[in-house]
């Protein structure tokens, strides 16, 4: 990286990080070493009470269940994501199709977790229409457990893990495809030796893209899960806002913070691909490319810590 | 390693309403080097595809050693190609992109090792197994290419300008290999190139393609000395090309007036009768240039008059437009004198005298 008068350019990212990165993570450090106060809040005083609190059966659980959640639906995702990618940057209407991707952010997200509600609910509309067709007479329960929140997640990042494996297949050159069918590969084994090595960039950024926010996810479990499928984000609003023990809330979210984080760069160093760029740079770029990466994830990160969906 | 024959037959393709390759057939001989010429847009790349397996022609066939193998996938087809742009994996090593198709038949390691450490010495590559296709210069990932291909030892290889990304020097060098290693292994080549001058210098045969039609096939010298249309009068080389009507035909000397040169001899195998309409051709270097008029008793010669437009000096060579007496320029090209060239330069406006063989000139087409 250059020095020099690159630095005064980058002042505005460093003010930016400093309010609301490094600001706000300082805070909840600092919190989580303090004493709840009676109705939130802290008390200046220092004990490790929230650290010990952790360590109990029921945050165990819950962990448990988000890493089970957030792992299944980030690679159900990402299934449905590549041949969506892909399709996309084959195609001539690329323009169509991107549009298509974005329209939904132009709902309002909660919005479309009640339009869930409304198609999966007891008087909704699959069940209405399954009534109406005679196959069932009772409406069938589908909100309100873990598929439900894994079903309606998958759909909330669909659209996050499409856009960078997009780009990224958009850059691949797909004679390297019929080379490989040239030299005696299956179409398959074509995709698994050519297609994915050199997506890889993609394939991880989609992943982080997916995964860190179902990781930190609240809205979505709190309106359509049940109480098998409370998540990490839901443990911390409940700590915010009912048991009032801001300390503890504080100690959750940095040990999310801190495994989602070290659990990034173990990835980014297993795959030594660069992550936000395309899959054709020459291996000299490698060590350059990780940083934006570490960069968008930190970024990220405060996201799942404060459990904001 | 033995070549394979490959019979193209009525092979035609179309994208959308476009014809990109019309009722094609060409027949390429077990170990030919056999090249497609034609200008960019005229289906080779195309056709060449469809050979590989990666196109599907609406009607045709294409054989190899006598066997159709249109329903056949790339993969299962004996033919390994060049790609225009080399197609190399940019995440494998130079080593690991030549061992591809054997580690695709799961081979044992040090089998493959040898293997490839063989063809990458045949490429002279030897010393840059571990670098990446981003590291080497625009030669050495050609011939990483062309190892890659050879290493699966396939009957035919299909090579798609694969000079073209080179600059003029390189080519010319690269040109000389591929014609070695051709030599050395002795599988059919099947060579696509827009530049005449590759396809004449090493091709056993070439088929001359425009608009997705097969215009002619033949050795060089005939493709060059005997053009069976205009297109390939024009495109091979440089050429005088004029029209007129045959006046008589006299075994295959045939004679044929036109309005710029009176009457011109020129020869064909199988003419045409009296009174037809043609394009006859001579080639530039064919043309004897002098002041004086030739005293010769050979028969069968023309001699034009004409004057000097402009002389163009180029080292080796000058060429000559001469504007004769009915009208018409004629190229003429002559090499530089040496010691035994007696009399004086000719210069701009100079009367000069033109004399060819009739053997040297050529009846090309037909005129409807
Ligand atoms: N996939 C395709 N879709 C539409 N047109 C194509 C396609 N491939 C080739 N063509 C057209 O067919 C013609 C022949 O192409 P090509 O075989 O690549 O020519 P060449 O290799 O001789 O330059 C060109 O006009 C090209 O635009
Ligand atoms: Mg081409």
């Amino acid at each position: 990286m250059k020095r020099g008068p690159g630095g005064l350019y980058a002042t505005p990212a460093i003010v930016w990080l400093t309010v609301f990165f490094i600001a706000p993570l300082f805070i909840i450090v600092l919190y989580s070493f303090l004493r709840p106060g009676l109705r939130g809040g802290v008390e200046w005083s220092l004990t490790f009470d929230a650290y010990r609190a952790i360590a109990n059966p029921t945050f165990a659980k819950v962990t448990l269940n988000t890493i089970v959640v957030a792992l299944g639906a980030t690679l159900v995702t990402l299934l449905i994501a590549l041949p969506c990618g892909y399709y996309m940057a084959r195609s001539k209407n690329q323009t169509l199709l991107l549009l298509l991707v974005i329209i939904p952010f132009w709902t309002n997200f909660l919005i479309r977790i009640y339009a869930w509600i409304a198609i999966l609910g007891n008087e909704g509309f699959l069940n209405d229409m399954l009534q109406a067709l005679g196959l069932t007479n009772d409406s069938i329960r589908f909100l309100y457990n873990r598929w439900a929140v894994a079903l309606v997640l998958v759909y909330t990042y669909l659209p996050y893990a499409i856009l960078p494996l997009f780009s990224t297949i958009d850059k691949f050159d797909f004679s390297l495809l019929e080379a490989a069918r040239d030299l005696g590969a299956s179409k398959f084994g074509a995709i698994r030796r050519v297609l994915m090595p050199n997506i890889k960039g993609g394939v991880l950024t989609a992943f982080l893209f997916t995964f860190i926010p179902i990781f930190g996810a609240y809205a979505v479990p709190l309106l359509v899960g049940g109480t098998e499928s409370y998540m990490l984000g839901n443990l911390i609003a409940d700590e915010l806002t009912k048991s009032r023990n801001w300390p503890l809330a504080s100690a959750i979210s940095l040990v999310i913070t801190l495994v989602t984080t070290i659990g990034v760069m173990l990835l980014v160093r297993a795959n030594g691909a660069n992550v936000l760029g395309g899959g054709k740079e020459a291996s000299e770029a490698k060590a350059e490319q990780s940083a934006p990466l570490l960069n968008a994830s930190l970024v990220a990160l405060p996201h799942s810590g404060g459990g904001a969906s | 390693m033995i070549g394979s024959d490959v019979v193209i037959e009525n092979v035609s393709k179309s994208f959308g309403d476009f014809a990109a390759l019309n009722d094609v057939s060409i027949g390429i001989k077990k170990g030919e080097f056999f090249s497609l010429l034609g200008p960019s847009g005229c289906g080779k790349t195309t056709l060449l595809r469809i050979i590989a397996g990666f196109e599907q022609p609406e009607s045709g066939t294409v054989l190899l050693d006598g066997k159709d193998v249109l329903p056949l996938p790339p993969d299962g087809r004996k033919a390994n190609t060049v790609f225009q742009n080399y197609a190399l994996f940019p995440h494998l090593t130079v080593f690991e992109n030549v061992a591809f198709s054997l580690r695709l038949k799961k081979q044992p390691e040090a089998a493959v090792r040898e293997r490839v450490n063989e063809y990458l010495r045949l490429v002279e590559l030897q010393t840059h197994g571990s670098k990446k296709p981003a590291q080497l210069s625009g030669g050495q990932k050609q011939r990483v290419a062309i190892a890659r291909a050879l290493i699966n030892e396939p009957s035919v290889l299909l090579l798609d300008e694969p000079l073209s990304a080179l600059d003029a020097k390189l080519r010319q060098h690269m040109l000389i290999e591929l014609d070695a290693i051709h030599d050395k292994i002795g599988i059919t080549f099947i060579y696509v190139t827009h530049d005449q001058q590759e396809a004449l210098s090493v091709s056993d045969r070439i088929a001359v393609m425009n608009a997705g039609k097969v215009l002619q096939v033949g050795t060089p010298q005939e493709i060059y000395e005997a053009p069976a249309t205009d297109f390939v009068a024009k495109f091979i080389g440089e050429t005088n090309l004029y029209e007129g009507s045959i006046l008589s035909v006299n075994g295959e000397l045939v004679t044929i007036e036109s309005a710029e040169f009176g009457s011109v001899q020129v020869t064909d195998t199988d003419p045409p009768p009296s009174g037809t309409r043609v394009s006859w051709t001579v080639r530039p270097e064919k043309i004897r240039i002098g002041p004086d008029k030739p005293s010769t008793s050979r028969n069968a010669l023309n001699l034009i008059q004409g004057r000097v437009d402009e002389p163009i000096y180029s080292g080796f060579q000058t060429k000559f437009y001469v504007k004769t007496a009915g009208g018409a320029t004629l190229k003429v090209i002559k090499q530089h004198a040496d010691w035994s060239d007696e009399g004086p330069e000719i210069a701009w406006k100079d009367e000069v005298w033109l004399s060819f063989s009739a053997e040297d000139a050529f009846l090309v087409e037909v005129k409807g």
